[in-house]
């Protein structure tokens, strides 16, 4: 962890990366990753069960982070690829008998490929338009999906993951590799993203963010941003339904609830809302929040829903910047260090 | 000759969409935003108009009397309360209260009026049709939807041309701070677009209704037909919202010809077409993204 101090215009400044609180807390935060991999030998079945929930909820906020709050893209038809990246498990363990995880991996590949072509179609548009053409995709995937005659898939009914898992694991072992690839997911996903937005690209992309014409105006090429962003958080979106189906085992291709379903897209505008749109951290926060939220507050499927949309229309409007963009404002602290921070020689500590 | 059934039958389905996608091109005209919420708004005038009519067992064209203004006021104050202070929050944030709304009202209207699906009485129009030959028969219920679109389409029209409120909803849509600084009061514009916008959603969620039966989850779809109409038909064209909602309904009942359920399917994917062929006039643009990828 070299820091990486660049000398701009004046000697006296001074553009840093990382500070001693960044650099403890991304050692802490892998240090974490690593007891967390041990849960199955710690943890009951209960907690291990709740965990992978927490895992799929992080990726989702993440991806649609990526997106909304560095793209300035709100998609609301990621449930396309969630959907999708199940599908695409069930089809490759049940109809040609692959391993479940290397089906999952492989599914999660499928589903940033799709979002290749989609993304020519989506991409040209602007907000509103761009939100609801993404919902129409994700909608035409379900319809697609539920239509699919093969037997493995199961049409409009739904179909069941179950056999290729009990075939080569005893239900024990399929929670622990499960647990595992789940926690692999959130840890390789949040690396790749940390890595992408410290790069190059990521500079362009908070550029869009701010201001796709002046961006485009200074050379930012504004729709391969964009399109990378949309590639990855397709992949991101297909691991999470991958890890829905090792976790719930059925799923069903239509309605609200189910894996292509819009309430997806309601918990993760909740989760990046309340967390802070925008910033790394907020989507990990906005995840643990909507998890303690279902978990400790018993409430019925309907209000738990009116709840969570009346949240997020809260947080729009009186705090924007969420749970993590507040504290941020506030005592200027960034804890994974995705953007650069200016040092003056006089100051010490704040930039 | 059933084809010829399905386009006329489209044609008058096209009269439905137009009417549920003026208010949705209205609001995007005056404020550009896209309301997620519209179908959802559409769909609580429907059950306003199954409380009426169950409870005071009136028919339900004579629940349109109380339900259309009290839309109204329901859209005005969703404005003053909700809409405008987002819309000063940049582009993003009227999307995502929106989105916020769709999902508060969906799951409010199942715990109300349970998930089960509902209908409205059509009265005596609702079964009676015009036979003109053996395969083709035209529903009066669907050629008073039409002309009812045809005259919203034409009102809107008639008051954005010659009304003081028209020529104010023009300025604001144009530059809103300069029609406030020659004295037009922008922010009680955009309330009374949005009333209005919200007065044609309930019409169009009540018309709904008499012709298919519904459940608290419908707003969604009723959202992207109406969405889809307005883009086939030309953002910012309310005829041309006409145009799109006639491409959309042949498009649906010729997709349904082949296979039930291709309805939706060919709908959606008329539309998603249409982005395709939007994007490549963009071709220039593309070539030149491609150019830099490889």
């Amino acid at each position: 962890m070299t820091d990486t101090a660049v000398a701009v215009a004046a000697p006296r400044f001074r553009v840093k990366r990382w500070t001693p609180l960044s650099m403890f807390f991304t050692g802490g935060l892998s240090g974490v990753v690593v007891v967390l991999a041990f849960a199955p030998v710690l943890l009951g079945e209960n907690s291990q069960n709740n965990l992978i929930q927490l895992y799929f909820l992080m990726i989702m906020a993440m991806m649609w982070n990526a997106l909304a709050g560095y793209g300035g893209l709100v998609s609301v038809g990621q449930q396309g690829f969630i959907g999708l990246g199940a599908y695409a498990a069930v089809f490759l363990s049940v109809q040609h008998g692959l391993n479940p995880y290397l089906s999952m991996l492989l599914a999660t590949l499928i589903g940033g490929a799709i979002a290749i072509p989609v993304a020519f179609v989506v991409l040209w548009l602007r907000n509103g338009a761009f939100a609801i053409a993404t919902w129409v995709v994700a909608e035409a995937f379900a319809i697609l999906v539920s239509l699919d005659p093969n037997p493995a898939i199961g049409g409009g009914t739904g179909t069941s993951a179950l056999l290729p898992f009990n075939l080569r694991y005893t239900p024990t072992q399929r929670l622990h590799y499960t647990y595992w690839a789940a926690l692999g997911a959130v840890a390789v996903l949040l690396l790749l993203l940390f890595v992408l937005l410290r790069s190059r690209l990521g500079g362009s992309l908070q550029a869009i963010r701010d201001d796709e014409e002046a961006a485009a105006s200074v050379g930012v090429r504004v729709l391969f941003g964009k399109g990378i962003l949309f590639v990855f958080a397709g992949a991101g979106c297909a691991a999470a339904g991958t890890i829905i189906l090792a976790w719930q085992l059925s799923v069903l291709p239509l309605g609200p609830n189910s894996v292509f379903g819009i309430n997806w897209t309601a918990r993760m505008i909740f989760m990046v809302l309340v967390g802070g749109l925008g910033t790394f951290e907020g989507p990990i926060i906005g995840a643990v929040v909507l998890y303690l939220l279902q978990t400790y507050v018993s409430i019925s499927g309907v209000w738990y829903f009116v709840m969570l949309g009346g949240i997020a229309i809260g947080f729009a409007l009186l705090l924007p910047r969420g749970i993590w963009g507040t504290i941020q404002e506030r005592f200027n602290v960034q804890l994974l260090p995705v953007g650069y921070r200016l040092h003056t020689g006089t100051e010490r500590g704040r930039s | 000759m059933t084809w010829v059934a399905d386009v006329v039958h489209g044609i008058l389905l096209g009269g439905f969409y137009a009417l549920l996608a003026s208010g949705l091109a209205l609001m995007f005209g005056v404020m550009r935003i896209i309301n997620l919420a519209h179908g959802s708004l559409a769909l609580i005038g429907a059950y306003m108009a199954l409380l009426l009519t169950e409870h005071l067992h009136i028919s339900t064209y004579l629940a349109l009397a109380p339900v259309l203004p009290g839309a109204l006021v329901v859209g005005y104050l969703l404005q003053r309360t909700m809409l405008e202070r987002s819309l000063r929050a940049g582009q993003l944030v009227p999307l995502l209260t929106t989105f916020g709304l769709l999902i508060v009202i969906a799951n409010l209207l199942q715990q109300f009026f349970s998930p089960d699906v509902h209908s409205l009485d059509a009265g005596r129009i609702g079964p009676a049709s015009w036979h003109v030959s053996s395969t083709l028969s035209i529903p009066w219920f669907d050629v008073l939807t039409l002309a009812i679109a045809f005259t919203v389409l034409g009102g809107l029209q008639l008051v954005l041309r010659f009304t003081q409120l028209g020529r104010e909803l023009r300025a604001t849509a144009e530059d809103p701070d300069t029609a406030e600084l020659v004295g037009v009061n922008a922010r009680a514009v955009y309330a009374r677009a949005t009333a209005i916008a919200v007065a044609i959603a309930a019409l169009a969620g009540v018309f709904y209704g008499m012709r298919s039966a519904f459940d608290p989850n419908a707003g969604a779809n009723e959202l992207l037909y109406a969405f889809e109409a307005v883009v086939i038909g030309g953002i910012g064209s309310l005829w041309g919202t006409l145009g799109g909602g006639i491409v959309l309904g042949v498009s649906q009942e010729l997709g349904a010809q082949i296979n039930q359920e291709y309805f939706a399917l060919a709908g959606h994917v008329v539309f998603l077409a249409v982005l395709v062929a939007r994007s490549a006039a963009q071709a220039p643009r593309i070539r030149y993204t491609l150019r830099r990828f490889a």
